[in-house]
């Protein structure tokens, strides 16, 4: 009889069929380098997709410093971290990054995604509470997922909204002091949200977390290389004293335009992710091309604090020049270099909003600007924000190429959705 | 005292060639005074966190911020006791700074500790030409020099470093095409898709494919990536005992006759999650017989070839090519190009449908940046000289250079007398040290006789199995091999090493008990 069972049972096909036109099947493909001037799908245009935004991508000096490491090293470490797979390359830019955030100490990755997804679970295990915002990315989330503690959303850069949740925890704290007194409490922020383009209010945060005893991370993708006088991030854009944060995590694949991402802050902190990171042990480094090249570039960003100022003027003027545009709303900070364009009014079904705003992206490439939309997995976000163009402002676009830009948005924007 | 080598042999036909997979059972003498020497440390480490707690001893490692004080404490002080007490004792065996290519010699930087391994000082000097027995280097392709080198810093000098962007937005570069197509001719499957990270290869894919009311069936000492994987996907999770087929069986069985734990509906698909080769037991999976099963039962497989890609086969095709199969018959075949291909990312091969479902719902295609171009080159180059497209036979010769060293390496050193793990074709190489202090005193010694080894213990393996692990390489050549072995040689007899009795007791497999549990996820 157990024969017959074993006959009968029929399992679900391994992967179920994706439709030939599934928005996301088939990638543009750009040929040649991803710099200012991008070659997609064979026609030349203008990159306001890539988050190049100090415009190191391109630099030969950049260039210069991963070759002189290419020659030294070759391309792979061949281990982890562990297992003869440190560098001095490895070593000398967790010091320059830690002393360029006037932190203690930082940690490198070697996949962007992978820093945030690794350093949350190192600290929260099951029986801690996390409170995270709702734009928090895919990479917070899945950290989240992965630490297996108690997840509570508040609204969007909604300070109220955190505070209730914290008066809720505390009143349950005072019933069961003992069961308090191990649980640990997390407060998961971005700098710049990558979903919103909007900035977190950090110095209520800061209050907050005395107020009611929770640790501060701070995730700075975004923001890190584009705020402040100096490029260090959102703490130094609110002038707050860096100790304050418990821990600051951010990629160095924006403004860094290398590969890979670290955390940095208190020794105290840092230091338990050497042996608990999942990311970090059990994963080869990073190639040290790539680590001379974030040296290289930070290198560059330090004898150049001007460029900040710069990207911060452009933005600006490119958020002005996009405002009133019939049928799309802006959404973003006046200072931030990715923001989104959405639609007013939607359709109805979010697969007519993905078409139409994917023929404004197929016109606006037609004359040669390059825009993208932002993609999300529709069915494993928590909180899916609806869909929107993403505009990326570098310091290498010209005055007459982001006036070029906005009218072009503007026209095509007219021709479709009218 | 009666020792036994459970020794394992052809199975009924399926193999085309003798599976000779030995573990040597730990001698019991052996065993009692490891855990003696481990139940000495405990105390002492109970001692020492007594005296810190109460100042009488300095404390050396970093504390909370006085206005952070009053918080719940970031780390439970049991977690580190481990960490504080055996670990910081030898801490200098591991995270060793290189200065050079890894390659088969490398320039380690020196280290000295005037606080017994609390904080490290750099001398400035730098110890040269170091015998590398601890990098993942298989086919010798960590290198500064040569054509691998030369095209990366081509495509280096024209597209740049960085990306800065993910897959489906605009950073599908036309080398990602290129290199894609090439893995999957590599490979022979219908297609593949390469990733910037081996681990998020892992991590991110699984749950893309399997989701809840899926049932994961996955070997007892599979890598820390899979499992990340396998418990993001919030399928259930069952574990069956090492390579042991018995156990594999009985868990698909039951998983089909009883359904799911408490509704008893039928699972919707059974995923089995295996390696090619086991990192840390030098093992081999057994693949005719999983593949066997799979069909039997028609559950699907994932096969992890991050260690056998390049390094078995008589082409470098990995496991599926050294035990003569189909590679169709592999549901998904993944890998990285970490190991035998000298730069960094991982793949995943398999049917069109797969890689078209992977393009459009894999969470790295959406979110993570793609991988850098010099790398992509790297892998296109290495991966062309070991298919023999750029005309010359390097490739060949590595392949068949790495199989020599293997076999070579591992019957000089049973011969000598350690115990030695694995399989005898698996160039990764376990010798087992068991005694906590041994695994300090070996590492140090070999470093004072200038070869680089790593050592390994709890956690990442049982606690009392400590060992040393060897990863030979294409690039080491027989002066090298012997300069080892005649230095673990004499390292071996001064640290009274040799545990091997050679006892045969002919056995068809390792016996397992019933102990098979499962895991939900909430």
């Amino acid at each position: 009889e157990k024969e017959e069972l074993i006959e009968e049972w029929q399992p679900e096909p391994l992967v179920s069929p994706v439709s030939k036109d599934h928005p996301a099947l088939n990638y543009n493909i750009v040929s040649g380098p991803p710099s200012h001037a991008i070659v997609v799908n064979g026609k030349e245009c203008i990159n306001f997709a890539s988050f190049n935004f100090l415009g190191l991508l391109d630099n030969p000096r950049v260039k210069a410093a991963a070759l002189a490491s290419l020659k030294k090293y070759g391309v792979g470490t061949c281990g982890p971290r562990g297992f003869y797979g440190t560098f001095d390359v490895h070593l000398d830019l967790e010091d320059r990054l830690a002393k360029f955030m006037k932190t203690e100490e930082a940690i490198i990755y070697s996949y962007g995604f992978a820093t945030i997804a690794s350093a949350i679970p190192a600290y929260s295990k099951r029986g801690d509470i996390v409170f995270v915002d709702k734009a928090a990315c895919f990479a917070i989330q899945k950290g989240l997922q992965a630490s297996r503690s108690d997840i509570k959303l508040f609204k969007h850069n909604d300070m109220a909204d955190l505070e209730r949740l914290l008066k809720e925890q505390e009143v349950e704290d005072q019933k069961n002091p003992r069961k308090a007194r191990v649980t640990r409490r997390f407060i998961v922020v971005e700098g710049l949200y990558m979903n919103t383009g909007t900035i977190c209010p950090l110095p209520e945060l800061v209050k907050l977390k005395y107020k009611y005893k929770a640790r501060i991370f701070l995730e700075e993708s975004l923001s890190f290389g584009v705020l402040g006088d100096h490029g260090r991030g959102v703490t130094e854009h609110y002038g707050i004293s860096i100790d304050d944060i418990d821990l600051i995590s951010a990629n160095m694949e924006n403004s860094l335009a290398s590969v890979g991402g670290f955390c940095c802050g208190r020794s105290f902190v840092i230091d338990h992710q050497r042996l608990s990171g999942q990311g970090y042990c059990f994963s080869a480094s990073l190639p040290p091309l790539l680590a001379a090249a974030a040296i290289e570039a930070l290198n560059i960003m330090e004898e150049n604090p001007g460029i900040f100022a710069v990207l911060k003027e452009k933005c600006k003027r490119i958020h002005k020049a996009l405002q009133g545009i019939s049928g799309l709303k802006l959404v973003g900070e006046s200072f931030s270099p990715a923001f989104h364009l959405q639609l007013e009014d939607s359709t109805g079904s979010r697969e007519k909003d993905v078409k139409l705003l994917q023929e404004i992206v197929n016109q606006c490439m037609d004359r040669s600007i390059a825009l993208t939309q932002a993609r999300y997995l529709e069915e494993e976000e928590k909180c899916l924000p609806p869909p929107s163009i993403r505009v990326v402002v570098t310091v290498e676009q010209t005055e007459e190429e982001l006036e070029k830009a906005a009218s072009v948005i503007k026209e095509v924007a007219q021709e479709v959705l009218l | 005292m009666l020792t036994q080598i459970h020794r394992v042999t052809q199975n009924g036909g399926l193999y085309k060639r003798p599976f000779n997979e030995a573990f040597e059972e730990t001698p019991m003498l052996v065993a009692v005074l490891t855990y003696v020497g481990y139940g000495v440390l405990t105390l002492f480490g109970y001692l020492r966190d007594f005296l810190r707690h109460w100042r009488i001893e300095k404390c050396h490692h970093a504390t909370e911020r006085e206005e952070q004080k009053d918080f719940v404490s970031l780390y439970q002080d049991f977690e580190n006791f481990y960490t504080r007490n055996l670990y910081m004792r030898i801490r200098d065996n591991w995270n060793r700074p290189i200065c050079s290519v890894p390659g088969a010699k490398v320039d380690i930087m020196e280290r000295q500790s005037d606080d017994y391994n609390w904080s490290f000082r750099y001398t400035g000097n730098i110890i040269k030409g170091v015998i590398n027995m601890g990098s993942y280097n298989y086919l010798g392709f960590a290198r500064n020099t040569g054509s691998c080198q030369e095209a990366a810093a081509k495509v280096l000098e024209e597209y740049g470093v960085g990306v800065c962007s993910t897959r489906q937005e605009i950073g599908n570069l036309d080398k990602h095409e290129e290199l894609e197509k090439l893995v999957a001719r590599f490979l022979g499957v219908e297609a593949a898709m390469a990733y910037g990270m081996g681990f998020a290869t892992n991590s991110m894919n699984i749950p893309a494919l399997v989701g809840k009311g899926c049932l994961i069936l996955s070997d007892e000492l599979n890598h820390a990536s899979l499992v990340l994987g396998a418990r993001l996907s919030g399928a259930t999770i069952r574990i069956f005992k090492h390579n042991n087929m018995q156990s594999l069986e009985k868990l698909l069985k039951d998983a089909i006759v009883y359904g799911q734990p408490r509704t008893r509906r039928p699972w919707k698909k059974i995923l089995i999650l295996v390696e090619g080769i086991y990192s840390m037991e030098g093992s081999i999976v057994r693949l005719p017989e999983v593949i066997a099963l799979k069909k039997k039962y028609k559950a699907y497989l994932y096969l992890d070839e991050a260690h056998s890609i390049g390094a078995l086969g008589p082409t470098g095709r990995g496991v599926v090519e050294y035990f003569g199969l189909d590679p169709e018959d592999v549901d998904i075949m993944m890998g990285t190009f970490t190991k035998s291909f000298g730069a960094s990312g991982g793949y995943i091969g398999g049917k069109k449908e797969l890689i078209d479902y992977l393009r459009t719902h894999s969470h790295s295609a959406v979110y993570a940046t793609s991988l850098s171009p010099p790398v992509v080159e790297q892998i296109i180059t290495s991966m062309k000289c070991i298919m023999g497209l750029d005309g010359t036979s390097l490739g060949k010769e590595c392949v068949q250079q790495l199989a020599e060293n293997t076999r070579y390496f591992r019957r000089r050193l049973k011969e000598m007398g350690f115990i030695i793990y694995g399989n005898e074709d698996s160039p990764v190489v376990p010798l087992m040290l068991y005694m906590p202090a041994k695994i300090g005193a070996f590492g140090r010694e070999m470093l004072k006789r200038n070869i680089g080894v790593v050592v390994v213990g709890f956690p990442a393996t049982p606690i009392i199995e400590s060992r040393a692990r060897f990863c030979l390489s294409a690039a080491h050549t027989k002066e090298i091999l012997d300069t080892t072995l005649k230095e673990i040689d004499e390292v071996g007899d001064l640290l009274q090493l040799k545990y091997s009795r050679h006892r045969l007791v002919p056995l068809l497999d390792r016996p397992f008990d019933e102990t098979t549990y499962e895991e939900t996820e909430d």
